[in-house]
């Protein structure tokens, strides 16, 4: 019954890995550049959501549109200021810039918030039900069902809007997209936007699950490398299934690790599958 | 050139010759920019010349920074000979990162991650072992006497981080003019390409990854016995792994002088400005700063600031090139 129990904790905490690594690999696929940023940015919109519900009362999962659309400028910031600049850099130089955005986010938060955890008690907070004698917790599932849902929302973006379709074209050959008349620096910075921004919002939905504190922004960062590894760089349905796949390995883990161990589960997958299957798990191309 | 090595026989009489001038407070802020600039050319060695780009590099920190104080306290062995025995085994442990990610074609980001993914493995499991002190740390007992590592007063630890640092310069320099010199960088400038003329680009690559790897360690050596207090998160932890590669970036990749250069530039400036900054109230801060010079220099001075330096004084110094 455990078992099931820390199965079913693991997939509802997969969405969320699942919905961060999204982010990364659209990143990934449409530019070629890692994000080591990532972490950072999500670790900001939990703040956004914290601040707007201290501010405001609005639930965060409401707030996760405001805490989207303010991670959204950013991205678009940092694309159209720096990271447009760095595309022809050699791979080594271009992750030097992001780790230092990272850096500069991290502290900013440290600067504004501090260094304690804060956490809001939501009207959700504590809400938990029984189907058999598995216990869900009603914000997890919010989480998990939330971020289930902006994923395909934005997987029928990329696949049936004109615009997304444009960013796919990107991704796929870039040289094709500028021959039929994509404006690649819009959809770059669009791009970066739009990966930033499913940051924002997975950093909302997090905040009733765990208190936002400045330095969470590595572990969930390297989180995010690993299910995009997994699940194979650029592709959407793989960083989703990866997320679900870690978020139960490591929950799971628990049953013979120490909690504070479970991280090693990650990084154990994350050295097999780049030495073994360096592609992911339902990546065509590297 | 000889004007060149007259300037820097000139800096490093001058820099003998400080201790003389200064307080302790002054002479902590020196051992601590030779420190990082040892450190930077550590990873200078590995990432500068070869374009492997390490984001682990705390995990040599560490390794020799434990080893040595395990060795020190269970066995009584003179920290002389156990940062020798931690740089083995920092060395070994680099050569198998570097074996799994040169073997298996692990290039790029993929490559960064690898090295990432082991320091992680590293601090966790460190923080697991209690012989090691787990997630508190070790605390180091202070027996001052030539043979402990640990000496009453800066001057020592002074000498002793100069040293290494000079040392660092020279090794760099000879490895840069050597026939290896050139295979890092031809290997760093075009992989395929060196292959292609029978460069044997995974031995250079495993070389210069044990090289630095047994470089770094030397230096967690030195840290564990002038702080006195070892815990994971800090001397395997990603911010130790970021905070020494900004200074041969901002100093100049691929050289021998730059990360010497950019840690006298950038850590006076973040020591001073941690400390005024969190006088204030305003913590992080320097981090801020920091950030912002790192974006600006790879934005702005992708050469390092070194490059520029050089061209300014060339006629000075009669310069080819």
């Amino acid at each position: 019954m455990l078992a099931l129990q820390l199965v079913i904790q693991g997939i509802l905490l997969g969405g969320i890995y699942g919905l961060i690594a999204v982010g990364l690999s659209l990143i990934f696929g449409v530019m070629g550049v890692i994000n080591f940023a990532h972490g950072s940015m999500m670790v900001l919109g939990m703040y956004v959501a914290y601040w707007v519900f201290i501010f405001s009362g609005i639930d965060p999962y409401l707030s996760l549109l405001l805490a989207a659309a303010a991670l959204f400028a950013l991205g678009y910031l940092v694309q159209a200021s720096v990271v447009n600049r760095i595309l022809d850099y050699p791979e080594a130089v271009q992750v030097l810039p992001l780790v230092a955005i990272g850096l500069i986010l991290e502290n900013a938060c440290l600067l504004l918030w501090g260094p304690d955890p804060r956490s809001p008690q939501t009207a959700f907070s504590l809400a938990s039900f029984h189907i058999g004698e598995v216990m869900f917790d009603v914000s997890r599932l919010m989480t998990f069902g939330l971020a289930v849902v902006m994923t395909l929302v934005l997987t029928v973006f990329l696949w049936r809007t004109d615009l997304g379709k444009s960013i796919r074209a990107a991704a796929d050959n870039r040289t094709g997209a500028i021959l039929v008349g994509i404006d690649l620096n819009r959809i770059n910075n669009l791009s970066f936007a739009l990966g930033a921004a499913t940051c924002g919002a997975a950093g909302a939905l997090l905040i009733p699950l765990m208190p936002a504190s400045p330095h969470l922004g590595h572990d969930f960062t390297l989180t995010a490398f690993v299910v995009v590894i997994l699940g194979g760089m650029g592709s959407l349905f793989g960083a989703l299934t990866g997320g679900f796949i870690l978020g139960v390995a490591e929950s799971v883990s628990t049953l013979f690790l120490p909690a504070t161990m479970k991280q090693l589960v990650s990084f154990a997958i994350l050295v097999i599958i780049m030495l073994i299957r360096p592609q992911g798990l339902f990546g065509g191309k590297r | 050139m000889t004007r060149l090595s007259f300037l820097l026989g000139f800096c490093f009489c001058v820099l003998l010759g400080l201790p003389l001038v200064l307080d302790k407070y002054l002479l902590g802020l020196f051992i601590m920019t030779f420190y990082y600039a040892y450190l930077g050319q550590s990873w200078n060695l590995l990432t500068g010349y070869t374009g492997h780009v390490s984001l682990g590099h705390a995990l040599y920190v560490g390794v020799g920074a434990y080893t040595t104080t395990f060795l020190a306290q269970k066995y009584g062995l003179s920290p002389w000979l156990g940062m020798i025995a931690g740089g083995f085994l920092a060395s070994v442990i680099g050569l198998f990162v570097g074996f799994l990610g040169f073997r298996f074609g692990l290039r790029g980001v993929y490559f960064v991650i690898l090295t990432i993914a082991f320091a992680e493995i590293a601090r966790i499991v460190v923080s697991h072992i209690e012989a090691l002190g787990s997630f508190s740390g070790i605390f180091l007992d202070f027996n001052p006497g030539f043979l402990n590592f640990q000496f009453k007063g800066n001057v020592p630890y002074y000498y002793i981080s100069l040293g290494f640092m000079t040392a660092s310069v020279i090794a760099a320099r000879a490895i840069e003019t050597s026939r290896i010199g050139r295979f890092l960088v031809a290997i760093r400038e075009d992989e395929t390409a060196a292959q292609a003329l029978g460069v044997n680009t995974f031995k250079y690559s495993m070389i210069a990854i044990a090289i630095s790897a047994f470089m770094a360690s030397l230096a967690g050596a030195f840290y564990a016995n002038f702080i006195f207090y070892l815990q994971p998160n800090q001397v395997f932890g990603m911010s130790l792994s970021i905070e020494l590669i900004l200074r041969p970036i901002i100093g100049g990749l691929g050289t021998a002088l730059g990360p010497i250069l950019g840690s006298f530039i950038l850590t006076p400036l973040s020591e001073i400005s941690r400390a005024y900054f969190s006088k204030g109230g305003f913590e992080g801060l320097h981090l801020i700063l920091y950030g912002v010079l790192t974006v600006l220099v790879v934005l702005f001075m992708r050469k390092g600031i070194l490059h520029y330096v050089k061209r300014a004084l060339s006629p000075l110094l009669r310069l080819q090139r």
